[in-house]
């Protein structure tokens, strides 16, 4: 593994217990990635010591992988999955993902669905890209009569990451997007309003 | 006096507002929904106010000055903003934003201070002062010592009131109100009497005092009449209250210019009068809310002379007009009114304000509607500061206390505190390296430290060296915090503050240290890598080389985190040692002020790798940069700071940008409730909350002529950002600004 700092399971939970107190109603913690589902098979061990500890647990996952490590994580002890939804078509999801194969993401919701557990959906709307209001419809359609979803999350489109992939030598393939403006997150909220129980603007 | 509808107690006979409150307070556990906007009058005034203001930013900071009078309760006539618009009355002098000389701190200071303006004292003043008059400061330097000097001139002790007035001391204000001018003499006469010999140094000294006291009490009359207000009955509605609450305040801020004057813990107080106006249908929540607005206004028109130095020490020209707001009682009730919802709602009535130095008393079983206002404040306005009051009740056992200066607990009416600035305890521990000679200079600070000779510095040694350090300092900062008490009540006695105190109150002694952070890390980098010392010529160790990774303070480690709270125990430790002047009770604080910059200036290179020069953290503040785990573990290393070893406080500012607390109001507001439970849980004491973004101060450097208003919280108070030198706005920008929980 490049970058970042390696820890055991005893460590992290360390640090988790010490900012207990901070958690208030609605603390706890969120696992996110890269993809922590790839790190399934880890993660079991440290849910199951903060599910013992009463802590709310969540994974920040674009759902790119679903074996049975992942199934036992999300179905034993995550409280809540946010799942990353790239794009509803398959040249969309390439494109921003450079990944072949959005129904990966899919089989997620759809076993979460089956699991009957909480889950949130992220969408990151990009002007020109994923912001159609076609796309946003049959992303609605598709998600319509799931039970478990409790909110949407739109999230703008910012260029806070250009200078690190620039910083790594690597061409940034969306670099010609730009941000949203106020209308854009005022009509795409309009759009999927129908469709979800609540949708917040992060 | 005539005794309402309010319910009796102990306070009924006796001097004693805590029980006039206990016994009648109606807390508040509501929602912010009824508070109401400025009215016309409010809003005329501040636009006057405002433009004042602006003309003494354009003038030097300074608007004007009065060079023929000296300062005390009754001087100067009486003064008005715009008498008609006026529902609460009073200036220091009579004329808005006028400074005054207060001489009996130090005359040089004054002298100082004028020709700074171009101006000077008229010269009968000047011929009094040079040739039969004595000050604090003349005193103080009487009695110095040349170890004390030596001291003070290379930067070990520094900031010390010896020529300037010591402040801290909070009057009990609301008694005016509650009591009436007469009944207070009354029973200081009784006191007076009951002051009898044999007549020993202490009993000549205390009858002399509330002598003293008793002609401030009747000074204070002649300042109401002045203003045709009748002070020497109690207040009769809620305009009366906050009136005469404003002048007893009043009274002393004209005597007084000490470093801090806070106010106390007035709002919960003014509460029961208002809501029984509003009760009886006198006045509206709309007037409810003038007349606060109104006071608040006053409280932050109050100016003191000051020198330019000054500004090094306490910077953006503060008052400390620290009102302590909410906390319960210590049988579970809960000081929260509406009041203190009034007070915090003039942030927005008339925009935020380092003045007066709004700080909140926390407790897990606060009102939840009272938290998340004031978190929503916090957020909105940077002008708040928060205080462990569940902490500070166990420790301290008072439910009815101030906050002093910035952060220390003061039972109100019934103990005060000598203010000691603070010694530079990064600058002990070179000391403690370097055989006992400053690090700068080479001249000997004390003997008992033998010359290390080693290639790589030794933790036990220098640990060893450090604690002989600590007890040399120790005992020469007591000998002068004796003499400048000690002068300072026989020069300039503050007979207003102490006419509303109990007679012979309890006394602490506020002690202080600085450079807590580069302590713990360079202890920390000692053990657990290995430092180098680099020395000249003449043996002095000038810089460090570091060889391998150590745990910084501010990263929730035990290793590191233990360094810097058993520092200050210590210290603590070593000042308890030491007798006090009028047998005052040593606490200490961690706590800099602005004082972290020019502490850092004094201050060679330290074993951590900050470089000659550097500024300090400021308070108990990990080093910027170094609390690199996120906000909570830089906080949960902070709350391992034991409050029991620094009751005077310890002090800690936070800045986190807005996005990372949320990325809407409501989140934002339950996070940074969360934040402040969790830290106080884990015995924090205390917190200054910024939630602002880099940007927006580097902004306001550029164009300051937009943001007159820009409030910024720094160590233990809030200023105005735009009225920062440069180099401290700098500052300021350089510290941590969390990104991440």
């Amino acid at each position: 593994m490049d970058g970042g700092k390696p820890y055991t399971v005893d460590e992290l939970y360390e640090i988790v217990v010490k900012s207990k107190p901070y958690f208030g109603k609605n603390g706890g913690v969120t696992v996110s990635g890269g993809e922590p589902l790839l790190q399934a098979k880890a993660l079991i061990p440290l849910f199951k010591k903060l599910k013992a500890e009463g802590i709310h647990t969540a994974l920040d996952t674009n759902g790119r992988i679903l074996n049975h490590f992942a199934k036992e994580l999300m179905d034993d002890y995550t409280d809540l999955v946010m799942l990353d939804i790239k794009s509803m078509t398959e040249e969309g999801y390439q494109q921003i993902t450079g990944q072949k194969n959005k129904e990966t993401t899919f089989n997620v919701s759809t076993h979460r669905e089956a699991s009957g557990k909480p889950m949130w959906l992220r969408y990151v709307l990009i002007p020109g890209l994923t912001d159609h209001p076609e796309q946003l419809e049959s992303m609605g359609h598709y998600f319509k009569d799931y039970k478990t979803i409790e909110k949407l999350e739109i999230q703008p489109y910012h260029k806070l990451g250009v200078h690190k992939w620039e910083a790594l030598g690597w061409e940034y393939q969306l670099k010609d997007a730009r941000e949203n403006t106020d209308e854009e997150l005022h009509t795409a909220q309009m759009v999927l309003k129908p469709y979800f129980k609540s949708i917040s603007i992060n | 006096m005539e005794v309402k509808q309010f319910l009796e107690g102990l306070w009924t006979n006796t001097v004693n507002v805590r029980s006039f409150v206990f016994n009648n307070i109606s807390p508040y556990y509501g929602t912010a929904d009824f508070l109401e906007g400025p009215t016309a009058k409010t809003e005329k005034l501040w636009s006057i106010c405002k433009k004042a203001m602006a003309e003494e930013r354009a003038n030097n900071g300074v608007r004007s000055i009065d060079t023929n009078t000296i300062s005390t309760i009754d001087a100067f006539g009486p003064g008005y903003i715009d008498k008609e618009n006026e529902v609460i009355v009073g200036l220091q002098t009579d004329e808005l934003l006028k400074r005054t000389m207060k001489p009996f701190g130090g005359f040089k200071v004054v002298q100082k201070a004028l020709s700074e303006h171009g101006l000077e004292p008229n010269e009968k003043l000047t011929e009094l002062f040079s040739k039969y008059v004595k000050t604090h400061n003349d005193g103080v330097f009487d009695a110095y010592n040349d170890e004390i000097k030596k001291y003070r001139s290379l930067g070990i002790l520094t900031g010390l009131p010896d020529n300037y007035a010591r402040g801290r001391i909070i009057g009990d204000y609301r008694r005016i109100a509650l009591y009436g001018l007469d009944f207070l003499i009354e029973r200081k006469k009784e006191d007076l009497a009951k002051v009898t010999g044999p007549m020993t140094d202490e009993v000549i000294r205390l009858r002399e005092e509330v002598s003293e006291q008793i002609k401030a009490l009747k000074a204070m009359k002649r300042l109401g009449d002045k203003y045709d207000l009748d002070l020497s009955r109690p207040a009769e509605n809620a305009q009366e209250a906050v009136q005469w609450t404003y002048m007893a305040y009043l009274a002393a801020v004209k005597e007084q210019d000490g470093a801090a004057m806070s106010l106390g813990n007035v709002s919960t107080f003014l509460d029961i009068f208002i809501e029984n106006d509003l009760e009886e249908g006198l006045i509206t929540e709309s007037e409810a809310q003038e007349l606060v607005d109104q006071f608040v206004m006053k409280l932050r028109m109050v100016r003191h002379l000051r020198m330019k130095a000054y500004d090094e020490i306490f910077a953006g020209d503060p008052t400390w007009v620290t009102e302590a707001i909410g906390g319960m009682f210590n049988d579970g009730r809960t000081k929260v009114t509406k009041t203190s919802f009034r007070f915090l709602n003039t942030l927005y009535n008339l925009g935020p304000s380092p003045e007066p130095n709004m700080t909140v008393l926390w407790s897990d079983d606060l009102p939840e509607n009272f938290k998340k206002f004031c978190a929503k404040v916090a957020i909105e306005t940077s002008s708040l500061q928060f205080e462990n009051d569940r902490l500070m009740r166990d420790v301290r056992y008072s439910d009815d206390y101030g906050i002093a200066c910035c952060v220390s607990h003061q039972d109100l009416g019934k103990s005060i505190q000598f203010f000691g600035a603070r010694t530079n305890l990064a600058k002990t521990l070179l000391l403690a390296i370097n055989g006992g000679k400053c690090e700068l200079t080479g001249v000997q600070i004390f003997e008992g430290v033998p010359e290390d000779k080693d290639e790589y510095l030794d933790f036990d040694k220098v640990q060893t060296n450090f604690r002989i350090a600590m007890q040399e300092i120790a005992r020469v900062y007591a000998d002068a915090m004796n003499i400048i008490h000690y002068m300072h009540d026989k020069y300039y006695y503050e007979k207003a503050q102490m006419a509303l105190i109990d007679t012979n109150p309890h006394v602490n002694i506020a002690y202080g240290i600085a450079g807590l952070s580069i302590v713990a890390d360079s202890l920390s980098a000692i053990k657990y890598a290995r430092v180098k010392p680099i020395r000249n010529e003449k043996g002095l160790t000038v810089d460090f080389e570091i060889e391998g990774e150590f745990p910084k303070y501010g990263n929730d480690d035990d290793r590191v985190d233990m360094l810097a709270a058993d520092a200050v125990a210590d210290f603590n430790n070593e000042l308890k040692q030491f007798q006090v002047y009028k047998n005052a009770e040593p606490s200490l604080s961690v706590l800099t002020i602005t004082s972290n910059v020019v502490y850092g200036k004094k201050t060679g290179a330290t074993p951590d790798g900050r470089a000659l020069g550097v500024p300090f953290a400021p308070g108990a503040n990990p080093m910027h940069g170094r609390d690199e785990l996120g906000a909570i573990a830089s906080l949960n290393s902070v709350a391992k700071i034991n409050y029991e070893d620094a009751q005077d406080g310890i002090s800690n500012t936070f800045s986190i940008v807005p996005k990372s607390l949320g990325s809407d109001i409501e989140t934002r507001i339950e996070n940074l409730t969360a934040i402040l439970d969790g830290y106080f849980e884990n015995s924090a004491q205390h917190v200054n909350i910024n939630v602002l973004d880099k940007e927006t101060l580097r902004d306001a450097m550029e164009h300051p002529e937009e943001y007159p208003q820009l409030t910024i919280r720094v160590s233990g108070y809030a200023v105005n950002f735009v009225r920062l030198t440069r180099e401290q706005q700098l500052e300021v920008i350089s510290r941590s600004f969390h990104e991440t929980m």
